[in-house]
This record gives C-alpha cells, structure tokens and sequence, in this order.
C-alpha cells in the first residue's frame, strides 16, 4: 500500500506492506523501520488522548482510529502553526478555552437527575483533538475566533445543572465568539466523539438571547447600513 | 512566595498544581506533552470512595489493605481511604460530570476485589473527564504551562542532598533549558511503557521520571510490583475497563466455559487467564449478556477499539483479551508528606510509591489516590519551599545534559534501539510478566546489561534540532533500560510470590524473609538494593 505524507513544502510517498491496521500502526513502523525522521504525535492509541489528529483526503482523522487505504495523502491539521511534518503547535487549546472562561464558577453539592447529568455528557466527552477546529472556515477570515470546541466547552458548563454562575462565560463569548460562527456545521461530522459544536454554539446563541444579548451583525444590519426611505436634505 | 516545579501534567501533577496554588505558591507545570493528552485520560473504570449505603470506610480500609498482600501500610490508607468521600466532593465542585443513579447520586459501581460498590465513575471516561476538568480548574487559577518539555535530570546540589530544580529538552526548539525552583514535584506517572505492545499504557509512559529521580539520589521501591490488568484486547493490548466484569461479564476460555470468579483482585483474575490461555490456546470476555443498551450507554469506548482493533463487535461477539501490563505499584520512595529521600524533592501519583496498594492495586484506587495525594502533595510541597528557599548555587547539570543532547548526535548508530525496544518488550512479558522465574530473570537481565554496553552503537537516526521525536524516544528507551534493570534486580532479590509478584519457581509468600519493601538506590553508580520495613 502506498501513502503520501505531507512534510512541510513537499508530500513523500511511503509503501507499506500491512494491512487492516490503524494509519498510526501504518506511520509507527515507518518510524522504526523506514524512515526515523518522520515526525507525528501519537499517545494513547485509543482515541482518548487527542494527539494524532490529521488531515486524510481533506478529512479529519483520528490516526488510531482510521484505516488506511491505497494512495490516501496525510497531511496536519489546519488553522494551527505547523512545527514538523505532522506535529502542529497546540496553544491555541490553552488559549481559547482561557477566553472563553470554559470552566466552572462554582458547582452544587446534592442531588442531580440522571437525565441532567447526560445532557452533558457528550459535550464533556471532548478530547480536545482540534479536528473541529481544523475543519473551521472562520479561521480564514477571522484567527481569533474562540472556535468550536471552547464553545462546547463553555456550553457543556452553562447547561450544567449544577453551576452557580454562567454570566462571565457568557460575556466571554459574544466577542469573536458565538456571532463569529456561521452555523456552516464542518466541524460536526469530523468529530470522532460525536459532538456537534455547530447545535451547541446555537444553543448559546439562544442562551446569550434571553439573557439580553443581541448578535451584533443583526444590530448594524438594522442600525445603519440599509436605509430605505429615509429623507436626504 | 515559594516556587514550585511540577514535572508531569496529568492528574496528579494538575492536583498538585491546584493545592499549591490554593497554598500561595507560584506554579509551574512542565509536561512531556499536553496535559490533557497524559495517561490519566486512559483510566476508566472509577474512583473508590464510601458515600453511604451499605458500605463503610473500614471496608475499603480492609479491602485495599488485603489486596496488597503486606506491603500496604494502613496509616496510608487510612489516610487514602478517610479523605476519600471528600476527594469525590471536591472532584465534583470542580464539575466533574459524574454518572448518577436512580436517586439522583453519584453512581458506583463495583470493581474487583471490593466488597461493596464504591467506584464513582463518569460512564467509562471518567479518568479523560477527571483530567479535562482539572485542566480548565487550572487554566481558571492562570497555571503557567510549559508543555513539550523533556524531564533530562534533576539538578541536585551532591553536598546538600538539596533538589535545585530540574534540565528539559524544549522538543520543538530542540534546546536545553534548567529551571530552577523551591521544591520540585514529580508526576510522572509510571513504567508499563517498558512491555511496550503488551502494554495498556500511553507510549509515553515510560518511566522518566524515576529514571531521573535515582540518577539524583532518590530512593525507590517496590519496582517489581506490575499490575497485569486481566482484560485487554488480544492483539493491541487496548483496555477493557474492569467494570465490563462489574457489570456481570463472564470470562470464557476456548470451549467457552467460565472457569473463574470474574470479580476477584486482578492479580488472580490474570493469572488465572493466563494459565487457561496455556492449557486451551484462547481467552474471551462476554458481555453479550448485558445487552446493546446497556452496552452502548455504559461501556462505549470498549464497544468502539473492540471493534476498531479486533474486527468484532461485543454486543453480538466474544471479545479475545489478554492479561497486559497496566500499572506500576513500585515507584519512588516517599514518606507521609510525599517527599523523596532527596530534600525538596517530592513524588505523587503512579511515579511514586504511596505504599496504598502494595504488591496488588484495586481497581478504583489509583484516581482516588492522585487526588487525596496529589492535594496533599501540593500543599507540602508549597509550605516546604516557603520554609526553605532554595539557595542559588552553581551547578553544572545544564552544562552537561547540553553536552548530552549534542554529542548523542554522533552515537554510532550501528544498532537500531527500536529493534531493541521491541525485543525489550517482549522478553519482559514473557520473563517479566504475570509468572517469573530465577532462570528466565538472569537471562533478561544480561540481555539488559548488553543493551546498556551497546548503547552507545545505538542513537538517534535523525539529526533534527526541531521538533526530533526520535531522539526524545531514544532518550526515553535509555530511560526504560535504567529502570528495567532494577525491576528484574528486585524481581530476582524476592524469592517469594506475593501480589502480582509470582514465582513459577518459589510459589508461595514469605513473610519472614521478605515481608518488607525492596528499596533500591545507586551508590557511586552501582545499583544497591536492600528490603525494608
């Protein structure tokens, strides 16, 4: 089987003789038994730790979760600074879930339904791999944008039955947050925990609504920019 | 206000970091990766803690302390086990997602070995919810962060026997850096690492930690004390968390009979498989019983890699395991307050030995035993270096781990270290492994010394500055060699069974000779090793 890796400008090809393996099974044995210097990162192998997302065909992919296929072309993933091959720089997790206030305030003690709890337990069960990020058309435009997964994050807090105070997380997405996300909904399928950042950004979205938020592209569109009718003198 | 270095950003290195930030310290955390990529996100099945019901603290004192087959000390788990309902609380005013039951409580299950249902759990992710959770608790406490930093060594002043802070590899500059700190927390994690594909561990877990900690001096304990999990997937090593038996799983052999008591401690559930694996070729687990649902709710990561990683699914299919290696009981040498023998310099989590499980860890008690110690860890390590700045000396470990980065470049590389590794794997399975034995021992053993003398004929093929993962895994095998010699050393000194220690040669316990704990240090270079009490 032969693959194509991107490493930096240019795509080298690598014939493999395995089959029905992982792609990380597939680039582990090419690091130890063809080429050393290919670089990618990898932990757990079992689709928990969120390391060894890449791009296959312009898809998202887990390494250790997919199998490969003649002639698939591996590249990293977008929207971050490449470091080596396939290794991306990661503080953009730190620094979006920062700005984001993806945290709890403060949690109650006593009972919770069994209902409540699985409300957010696909928001809670992110990895933070970045596919969703790397998928993101935003980023084109716009490269602050908190993005996808700080904002499951900061959703899977808000609709915690047990937090005390969503205010701050709130405010701390109506800029370059929530309005910025054009709902397109690329990040949802290259999710591999099944998440839908796209429904949990629309829920904040009504959530910011009824706490007296407005978006702030509807404000401008009716506050100045169209104005039919109106007398010039 | 102290400073304080936390090597290691999984769950007990984040505990720790909070608690010494509570405590009024200035933080830093330095991780071989992301935090939220350790191997803490790998633990599934709970955290041990008596909340009511028809369970008492006694019993998960009695429990745990029977597991550990003598070599738990009971002051610790009384410690461990007191602290644990308010260790769940905290975890849980962090917002901790815990599953809940019918009531509306958190919901536990029963893991092997225990006598009652105690294991609070977050579906089977509640390590990789654990983890998340303190990550964001820490980024909300402004931690500082240096990730993708190697741990090389620690920078001990000799004379003092004064940790002084530590040296790392910046993998993506490739430089090497010292930060210099009041009081140095090491959280590492642990050594399954070394039995590579038979292994559930990360590939990061790789013993770094400790490898650094006895180059400095530090004592450790107990290395050859290596849980061997009874189910993980046959062909990959991939974890089936215990809870599948809680649940009601059966174990079938290849006439598909049950032929143990699914819930006993690990240690015997795995030597039991692995004897019928060598009389009838095959082991599985059945879950097909529990049903899709249940399956699907409660189990899902398993019926995922279950289908990823051996072609069949649980829900209708048996599922082919193996006992693999999972956690390392030995670690470094701590007293109560967590601290090392080298002053200033402390150890929690999987990298030490807390002497909570002794020779056999319970399912449940490895995540509840970060917490509880890792909060306690924290917060000594705070009060220690507000007590006793550390003194600005000279030291000449940057120069020379410098020199070590650079000149491992020009190592020979006539021997390839990963065909090494691979064969270091796969003899301490087969040698090191669920049964042992005197012969097997020493011939591992000079198999190792050989891999020591080679070392220099071996390297890093890539010559990189940036970003060189191939010399980190290098560096990293030199890591598992050091630790590998003294795990067979102290498998060879006890010639007893006991725990998830046995002797194919010398099957029973021996409590006169070796009721105590195997110690081992380096003196001048060479390794001593001693027992203990």
């Amino acid at each position: 089987m032969e693959i194509k890796i991107l490493r930096g400008e240019e795509a080298q090809s690598y014939n493999v003789e395995l089959e029905g393996v992982t792609l990380l099974t597939v680039l582990n044995h090419i690091k130890t038994k063809i080429d050393s210097t290919l670089t990618y990162s990898h932990g757990c192998r079992s689709g928990v730790c969120g390391s060894c997302a890449v791009r296959v065909n312009g898809r998202e992919q887990l390494m250790c979760e997919y199998k490969p296929n003649e002639g698939d072309t591996i590249e990293p993933i977008r929207n971050a600074r490449v470091i080596r091959d396939l290794v991306v720089d990661s503080s953009s997790i730190a620094r979006f879930n920062s700005l984001a206030r993806a945290w709890t305030e403060g949690s109650r003690e006593g009972k919770v339904s069994e209902d409540e709890m699985s409300s957010i337990q696909t928001q809670s069960d992110c990895i933070l791999c970045s596919s969703c990020m790397s998928a993101c058309p935003v980023y084109a435009v716009n490269p602050d944008f908190i993005g996808p997964f700080a904002l499951t994050r900061v959703w899977r807090y808000v609709s915690d039955a047990r937090e005390i105070s969503s205010d701050a997380k709130i405010a701390a997405v109506q800029t370059n947050g929530i309005w910025d996300c054009t709902l397109c909904g690329e990040c949802v399928p290259v999710c591999p925990q099944n998440i839908a950042p796209a429904q949990d950004i629309r829920m904040l979205r009504t959530k910011s609504g009824m706490m007296g938020y407005q978006d702030p592209n509807m404000a401008s569109m009716f506050g100045g920019g169209l104005d039919f009718g109106s007398p010039v003198f | 206000m102290a400073k304080v270095l936390i090597i290691g950003g999984g769950g007990a290195g984040l505990v720790s970091a909070l608690s010494a930030h509570e405590a009024g310290a200035e933080v830093i955390v330095v991780s071989k990766t992301l935090p939220t990529r350790s191997q803490t996100s790998m633990a599934q099945g709970g955290m041990n803690a008596v909340l009511g019901g028809n369970d008492s603290i006694e019993s998960h004192i009695a429990d745990t302390l029977r597991s550990s087959a003598g070599l738990g000390d009971e002051k610790q788990i009384t410690v461990m086990c007191e602290n644990a309902p308010d260790a769940v609380r905290w975890c849980n005013s962090m917002g901790l997602p815990f599953s809940r039951d019918e009531s509306g409580e958190i919901a536990r299950r029963r893991l092997g070995g225990a006598s009652a249902p105690r294991a609070c759990y977050a579906q089977d992710y509640t390590g990789l919810k654990l983890l998340h959770t303190l990550y964001d608790q820490c980024l909300k406490a402004k931690i500082t962060f240096h990730n993708e930093r190697f741990l090389l060594n620690l920078i001990v002043d000799e004379e003092s026997n004064r940790v002084l802070g530590a040296t790392f590899l910046d993998i993506a500059t490739g430089e090497v850096e010292e930060i210099r700190a009041d009081s140095v927390i090491l959280a590492t994690g642990g050594y399954g690492g070394i039995y590579g594909k038979h292994s559930t561990n990360s590939v990061q877990a790789t013993g770094d930690g400790l490898a650094a900690a006895i180059r400095a001096g530090a004592k450790l304990a107990d290395l050859e004390f290596i849980q061997f999990h009874p189910t993980a997937l046959k062909n990959s090593s991939i974890l089936i968390s215990e809870s599948a038996r809680g649940a009601g799983g059966y174990l079938l052999n290849a006439n598909k009979e049950r032929f143990t008591d699914e819930l006993a401690p690990r240690d015997v559930v795995a030597r039991a498989i692995h004897e019928e694996m060598t009389k009838s070729g095959a082991v599985y687990l059945d879950i097909r019983h529990l049903g899709e649902e249940f399956i699907t709710h409660e189990l899902p990561q398993e019926r995922k890699l279950a289908q990823i990683y051996e072609g069949i699914d649980p829900v209708h299919e048996l599922i082919p395991i193996k006992p693999s290696a999972h956690y390392s009981m030995g670690g470094i040498e701590v007293d109560a307050q967590c601290m090392s023998s080298v002053s200033g310099l402390f150890a929690v989590g999987e990298c030490a030995n807390h002497k909570t499980h002794g020779a056999n860890r319970l399912g449940g008690n490895s995540l509840l035993e970060l917490v509880v110690f890792g909060r306690h860890c924290g917060k000594n390590a705070a009060e220690f270096g507000a007590q006793n700045p550390v003194p600005a000396l000279e030291n000449t470990q940057l120069a020379k781990d410098t020199n070590f980065v650079r000149g491992v470049m020009y190592f020979t590389n006539q021997i390839d270290f990963y065909q090494k590794q691979e064969m270091l794997a796969n003899i301490f399975y087969n040698n090191v492994g669920l049964v042992r034995e005197d012969m097997g021992l020493k011939a591992v053993l000079g198999a190792i010394r050989q891999m020591q003398k080679e070392l220099p004929f071996m390297g890093p093929k890539d010559k990189s500055k940036i970003c060189n993962t191939n010399l980190v895994e290098f560096i990293e095998f030199g890591n598992k060699i050091e630790l590998a010699e003294i795990i067979v050393v102290c498998a060879i000194s006890r010639s007893e069974s006991r725990g998830a220690h046995y002797r194919g040669d010398i099957p029973a316990r021996n409590d006169v000779m070796f009721g105590a704990h195997t110690i081992t240090w380096r003196e001048g270079g060479v390794l001593c090793a001693d027992f203990m009490e």
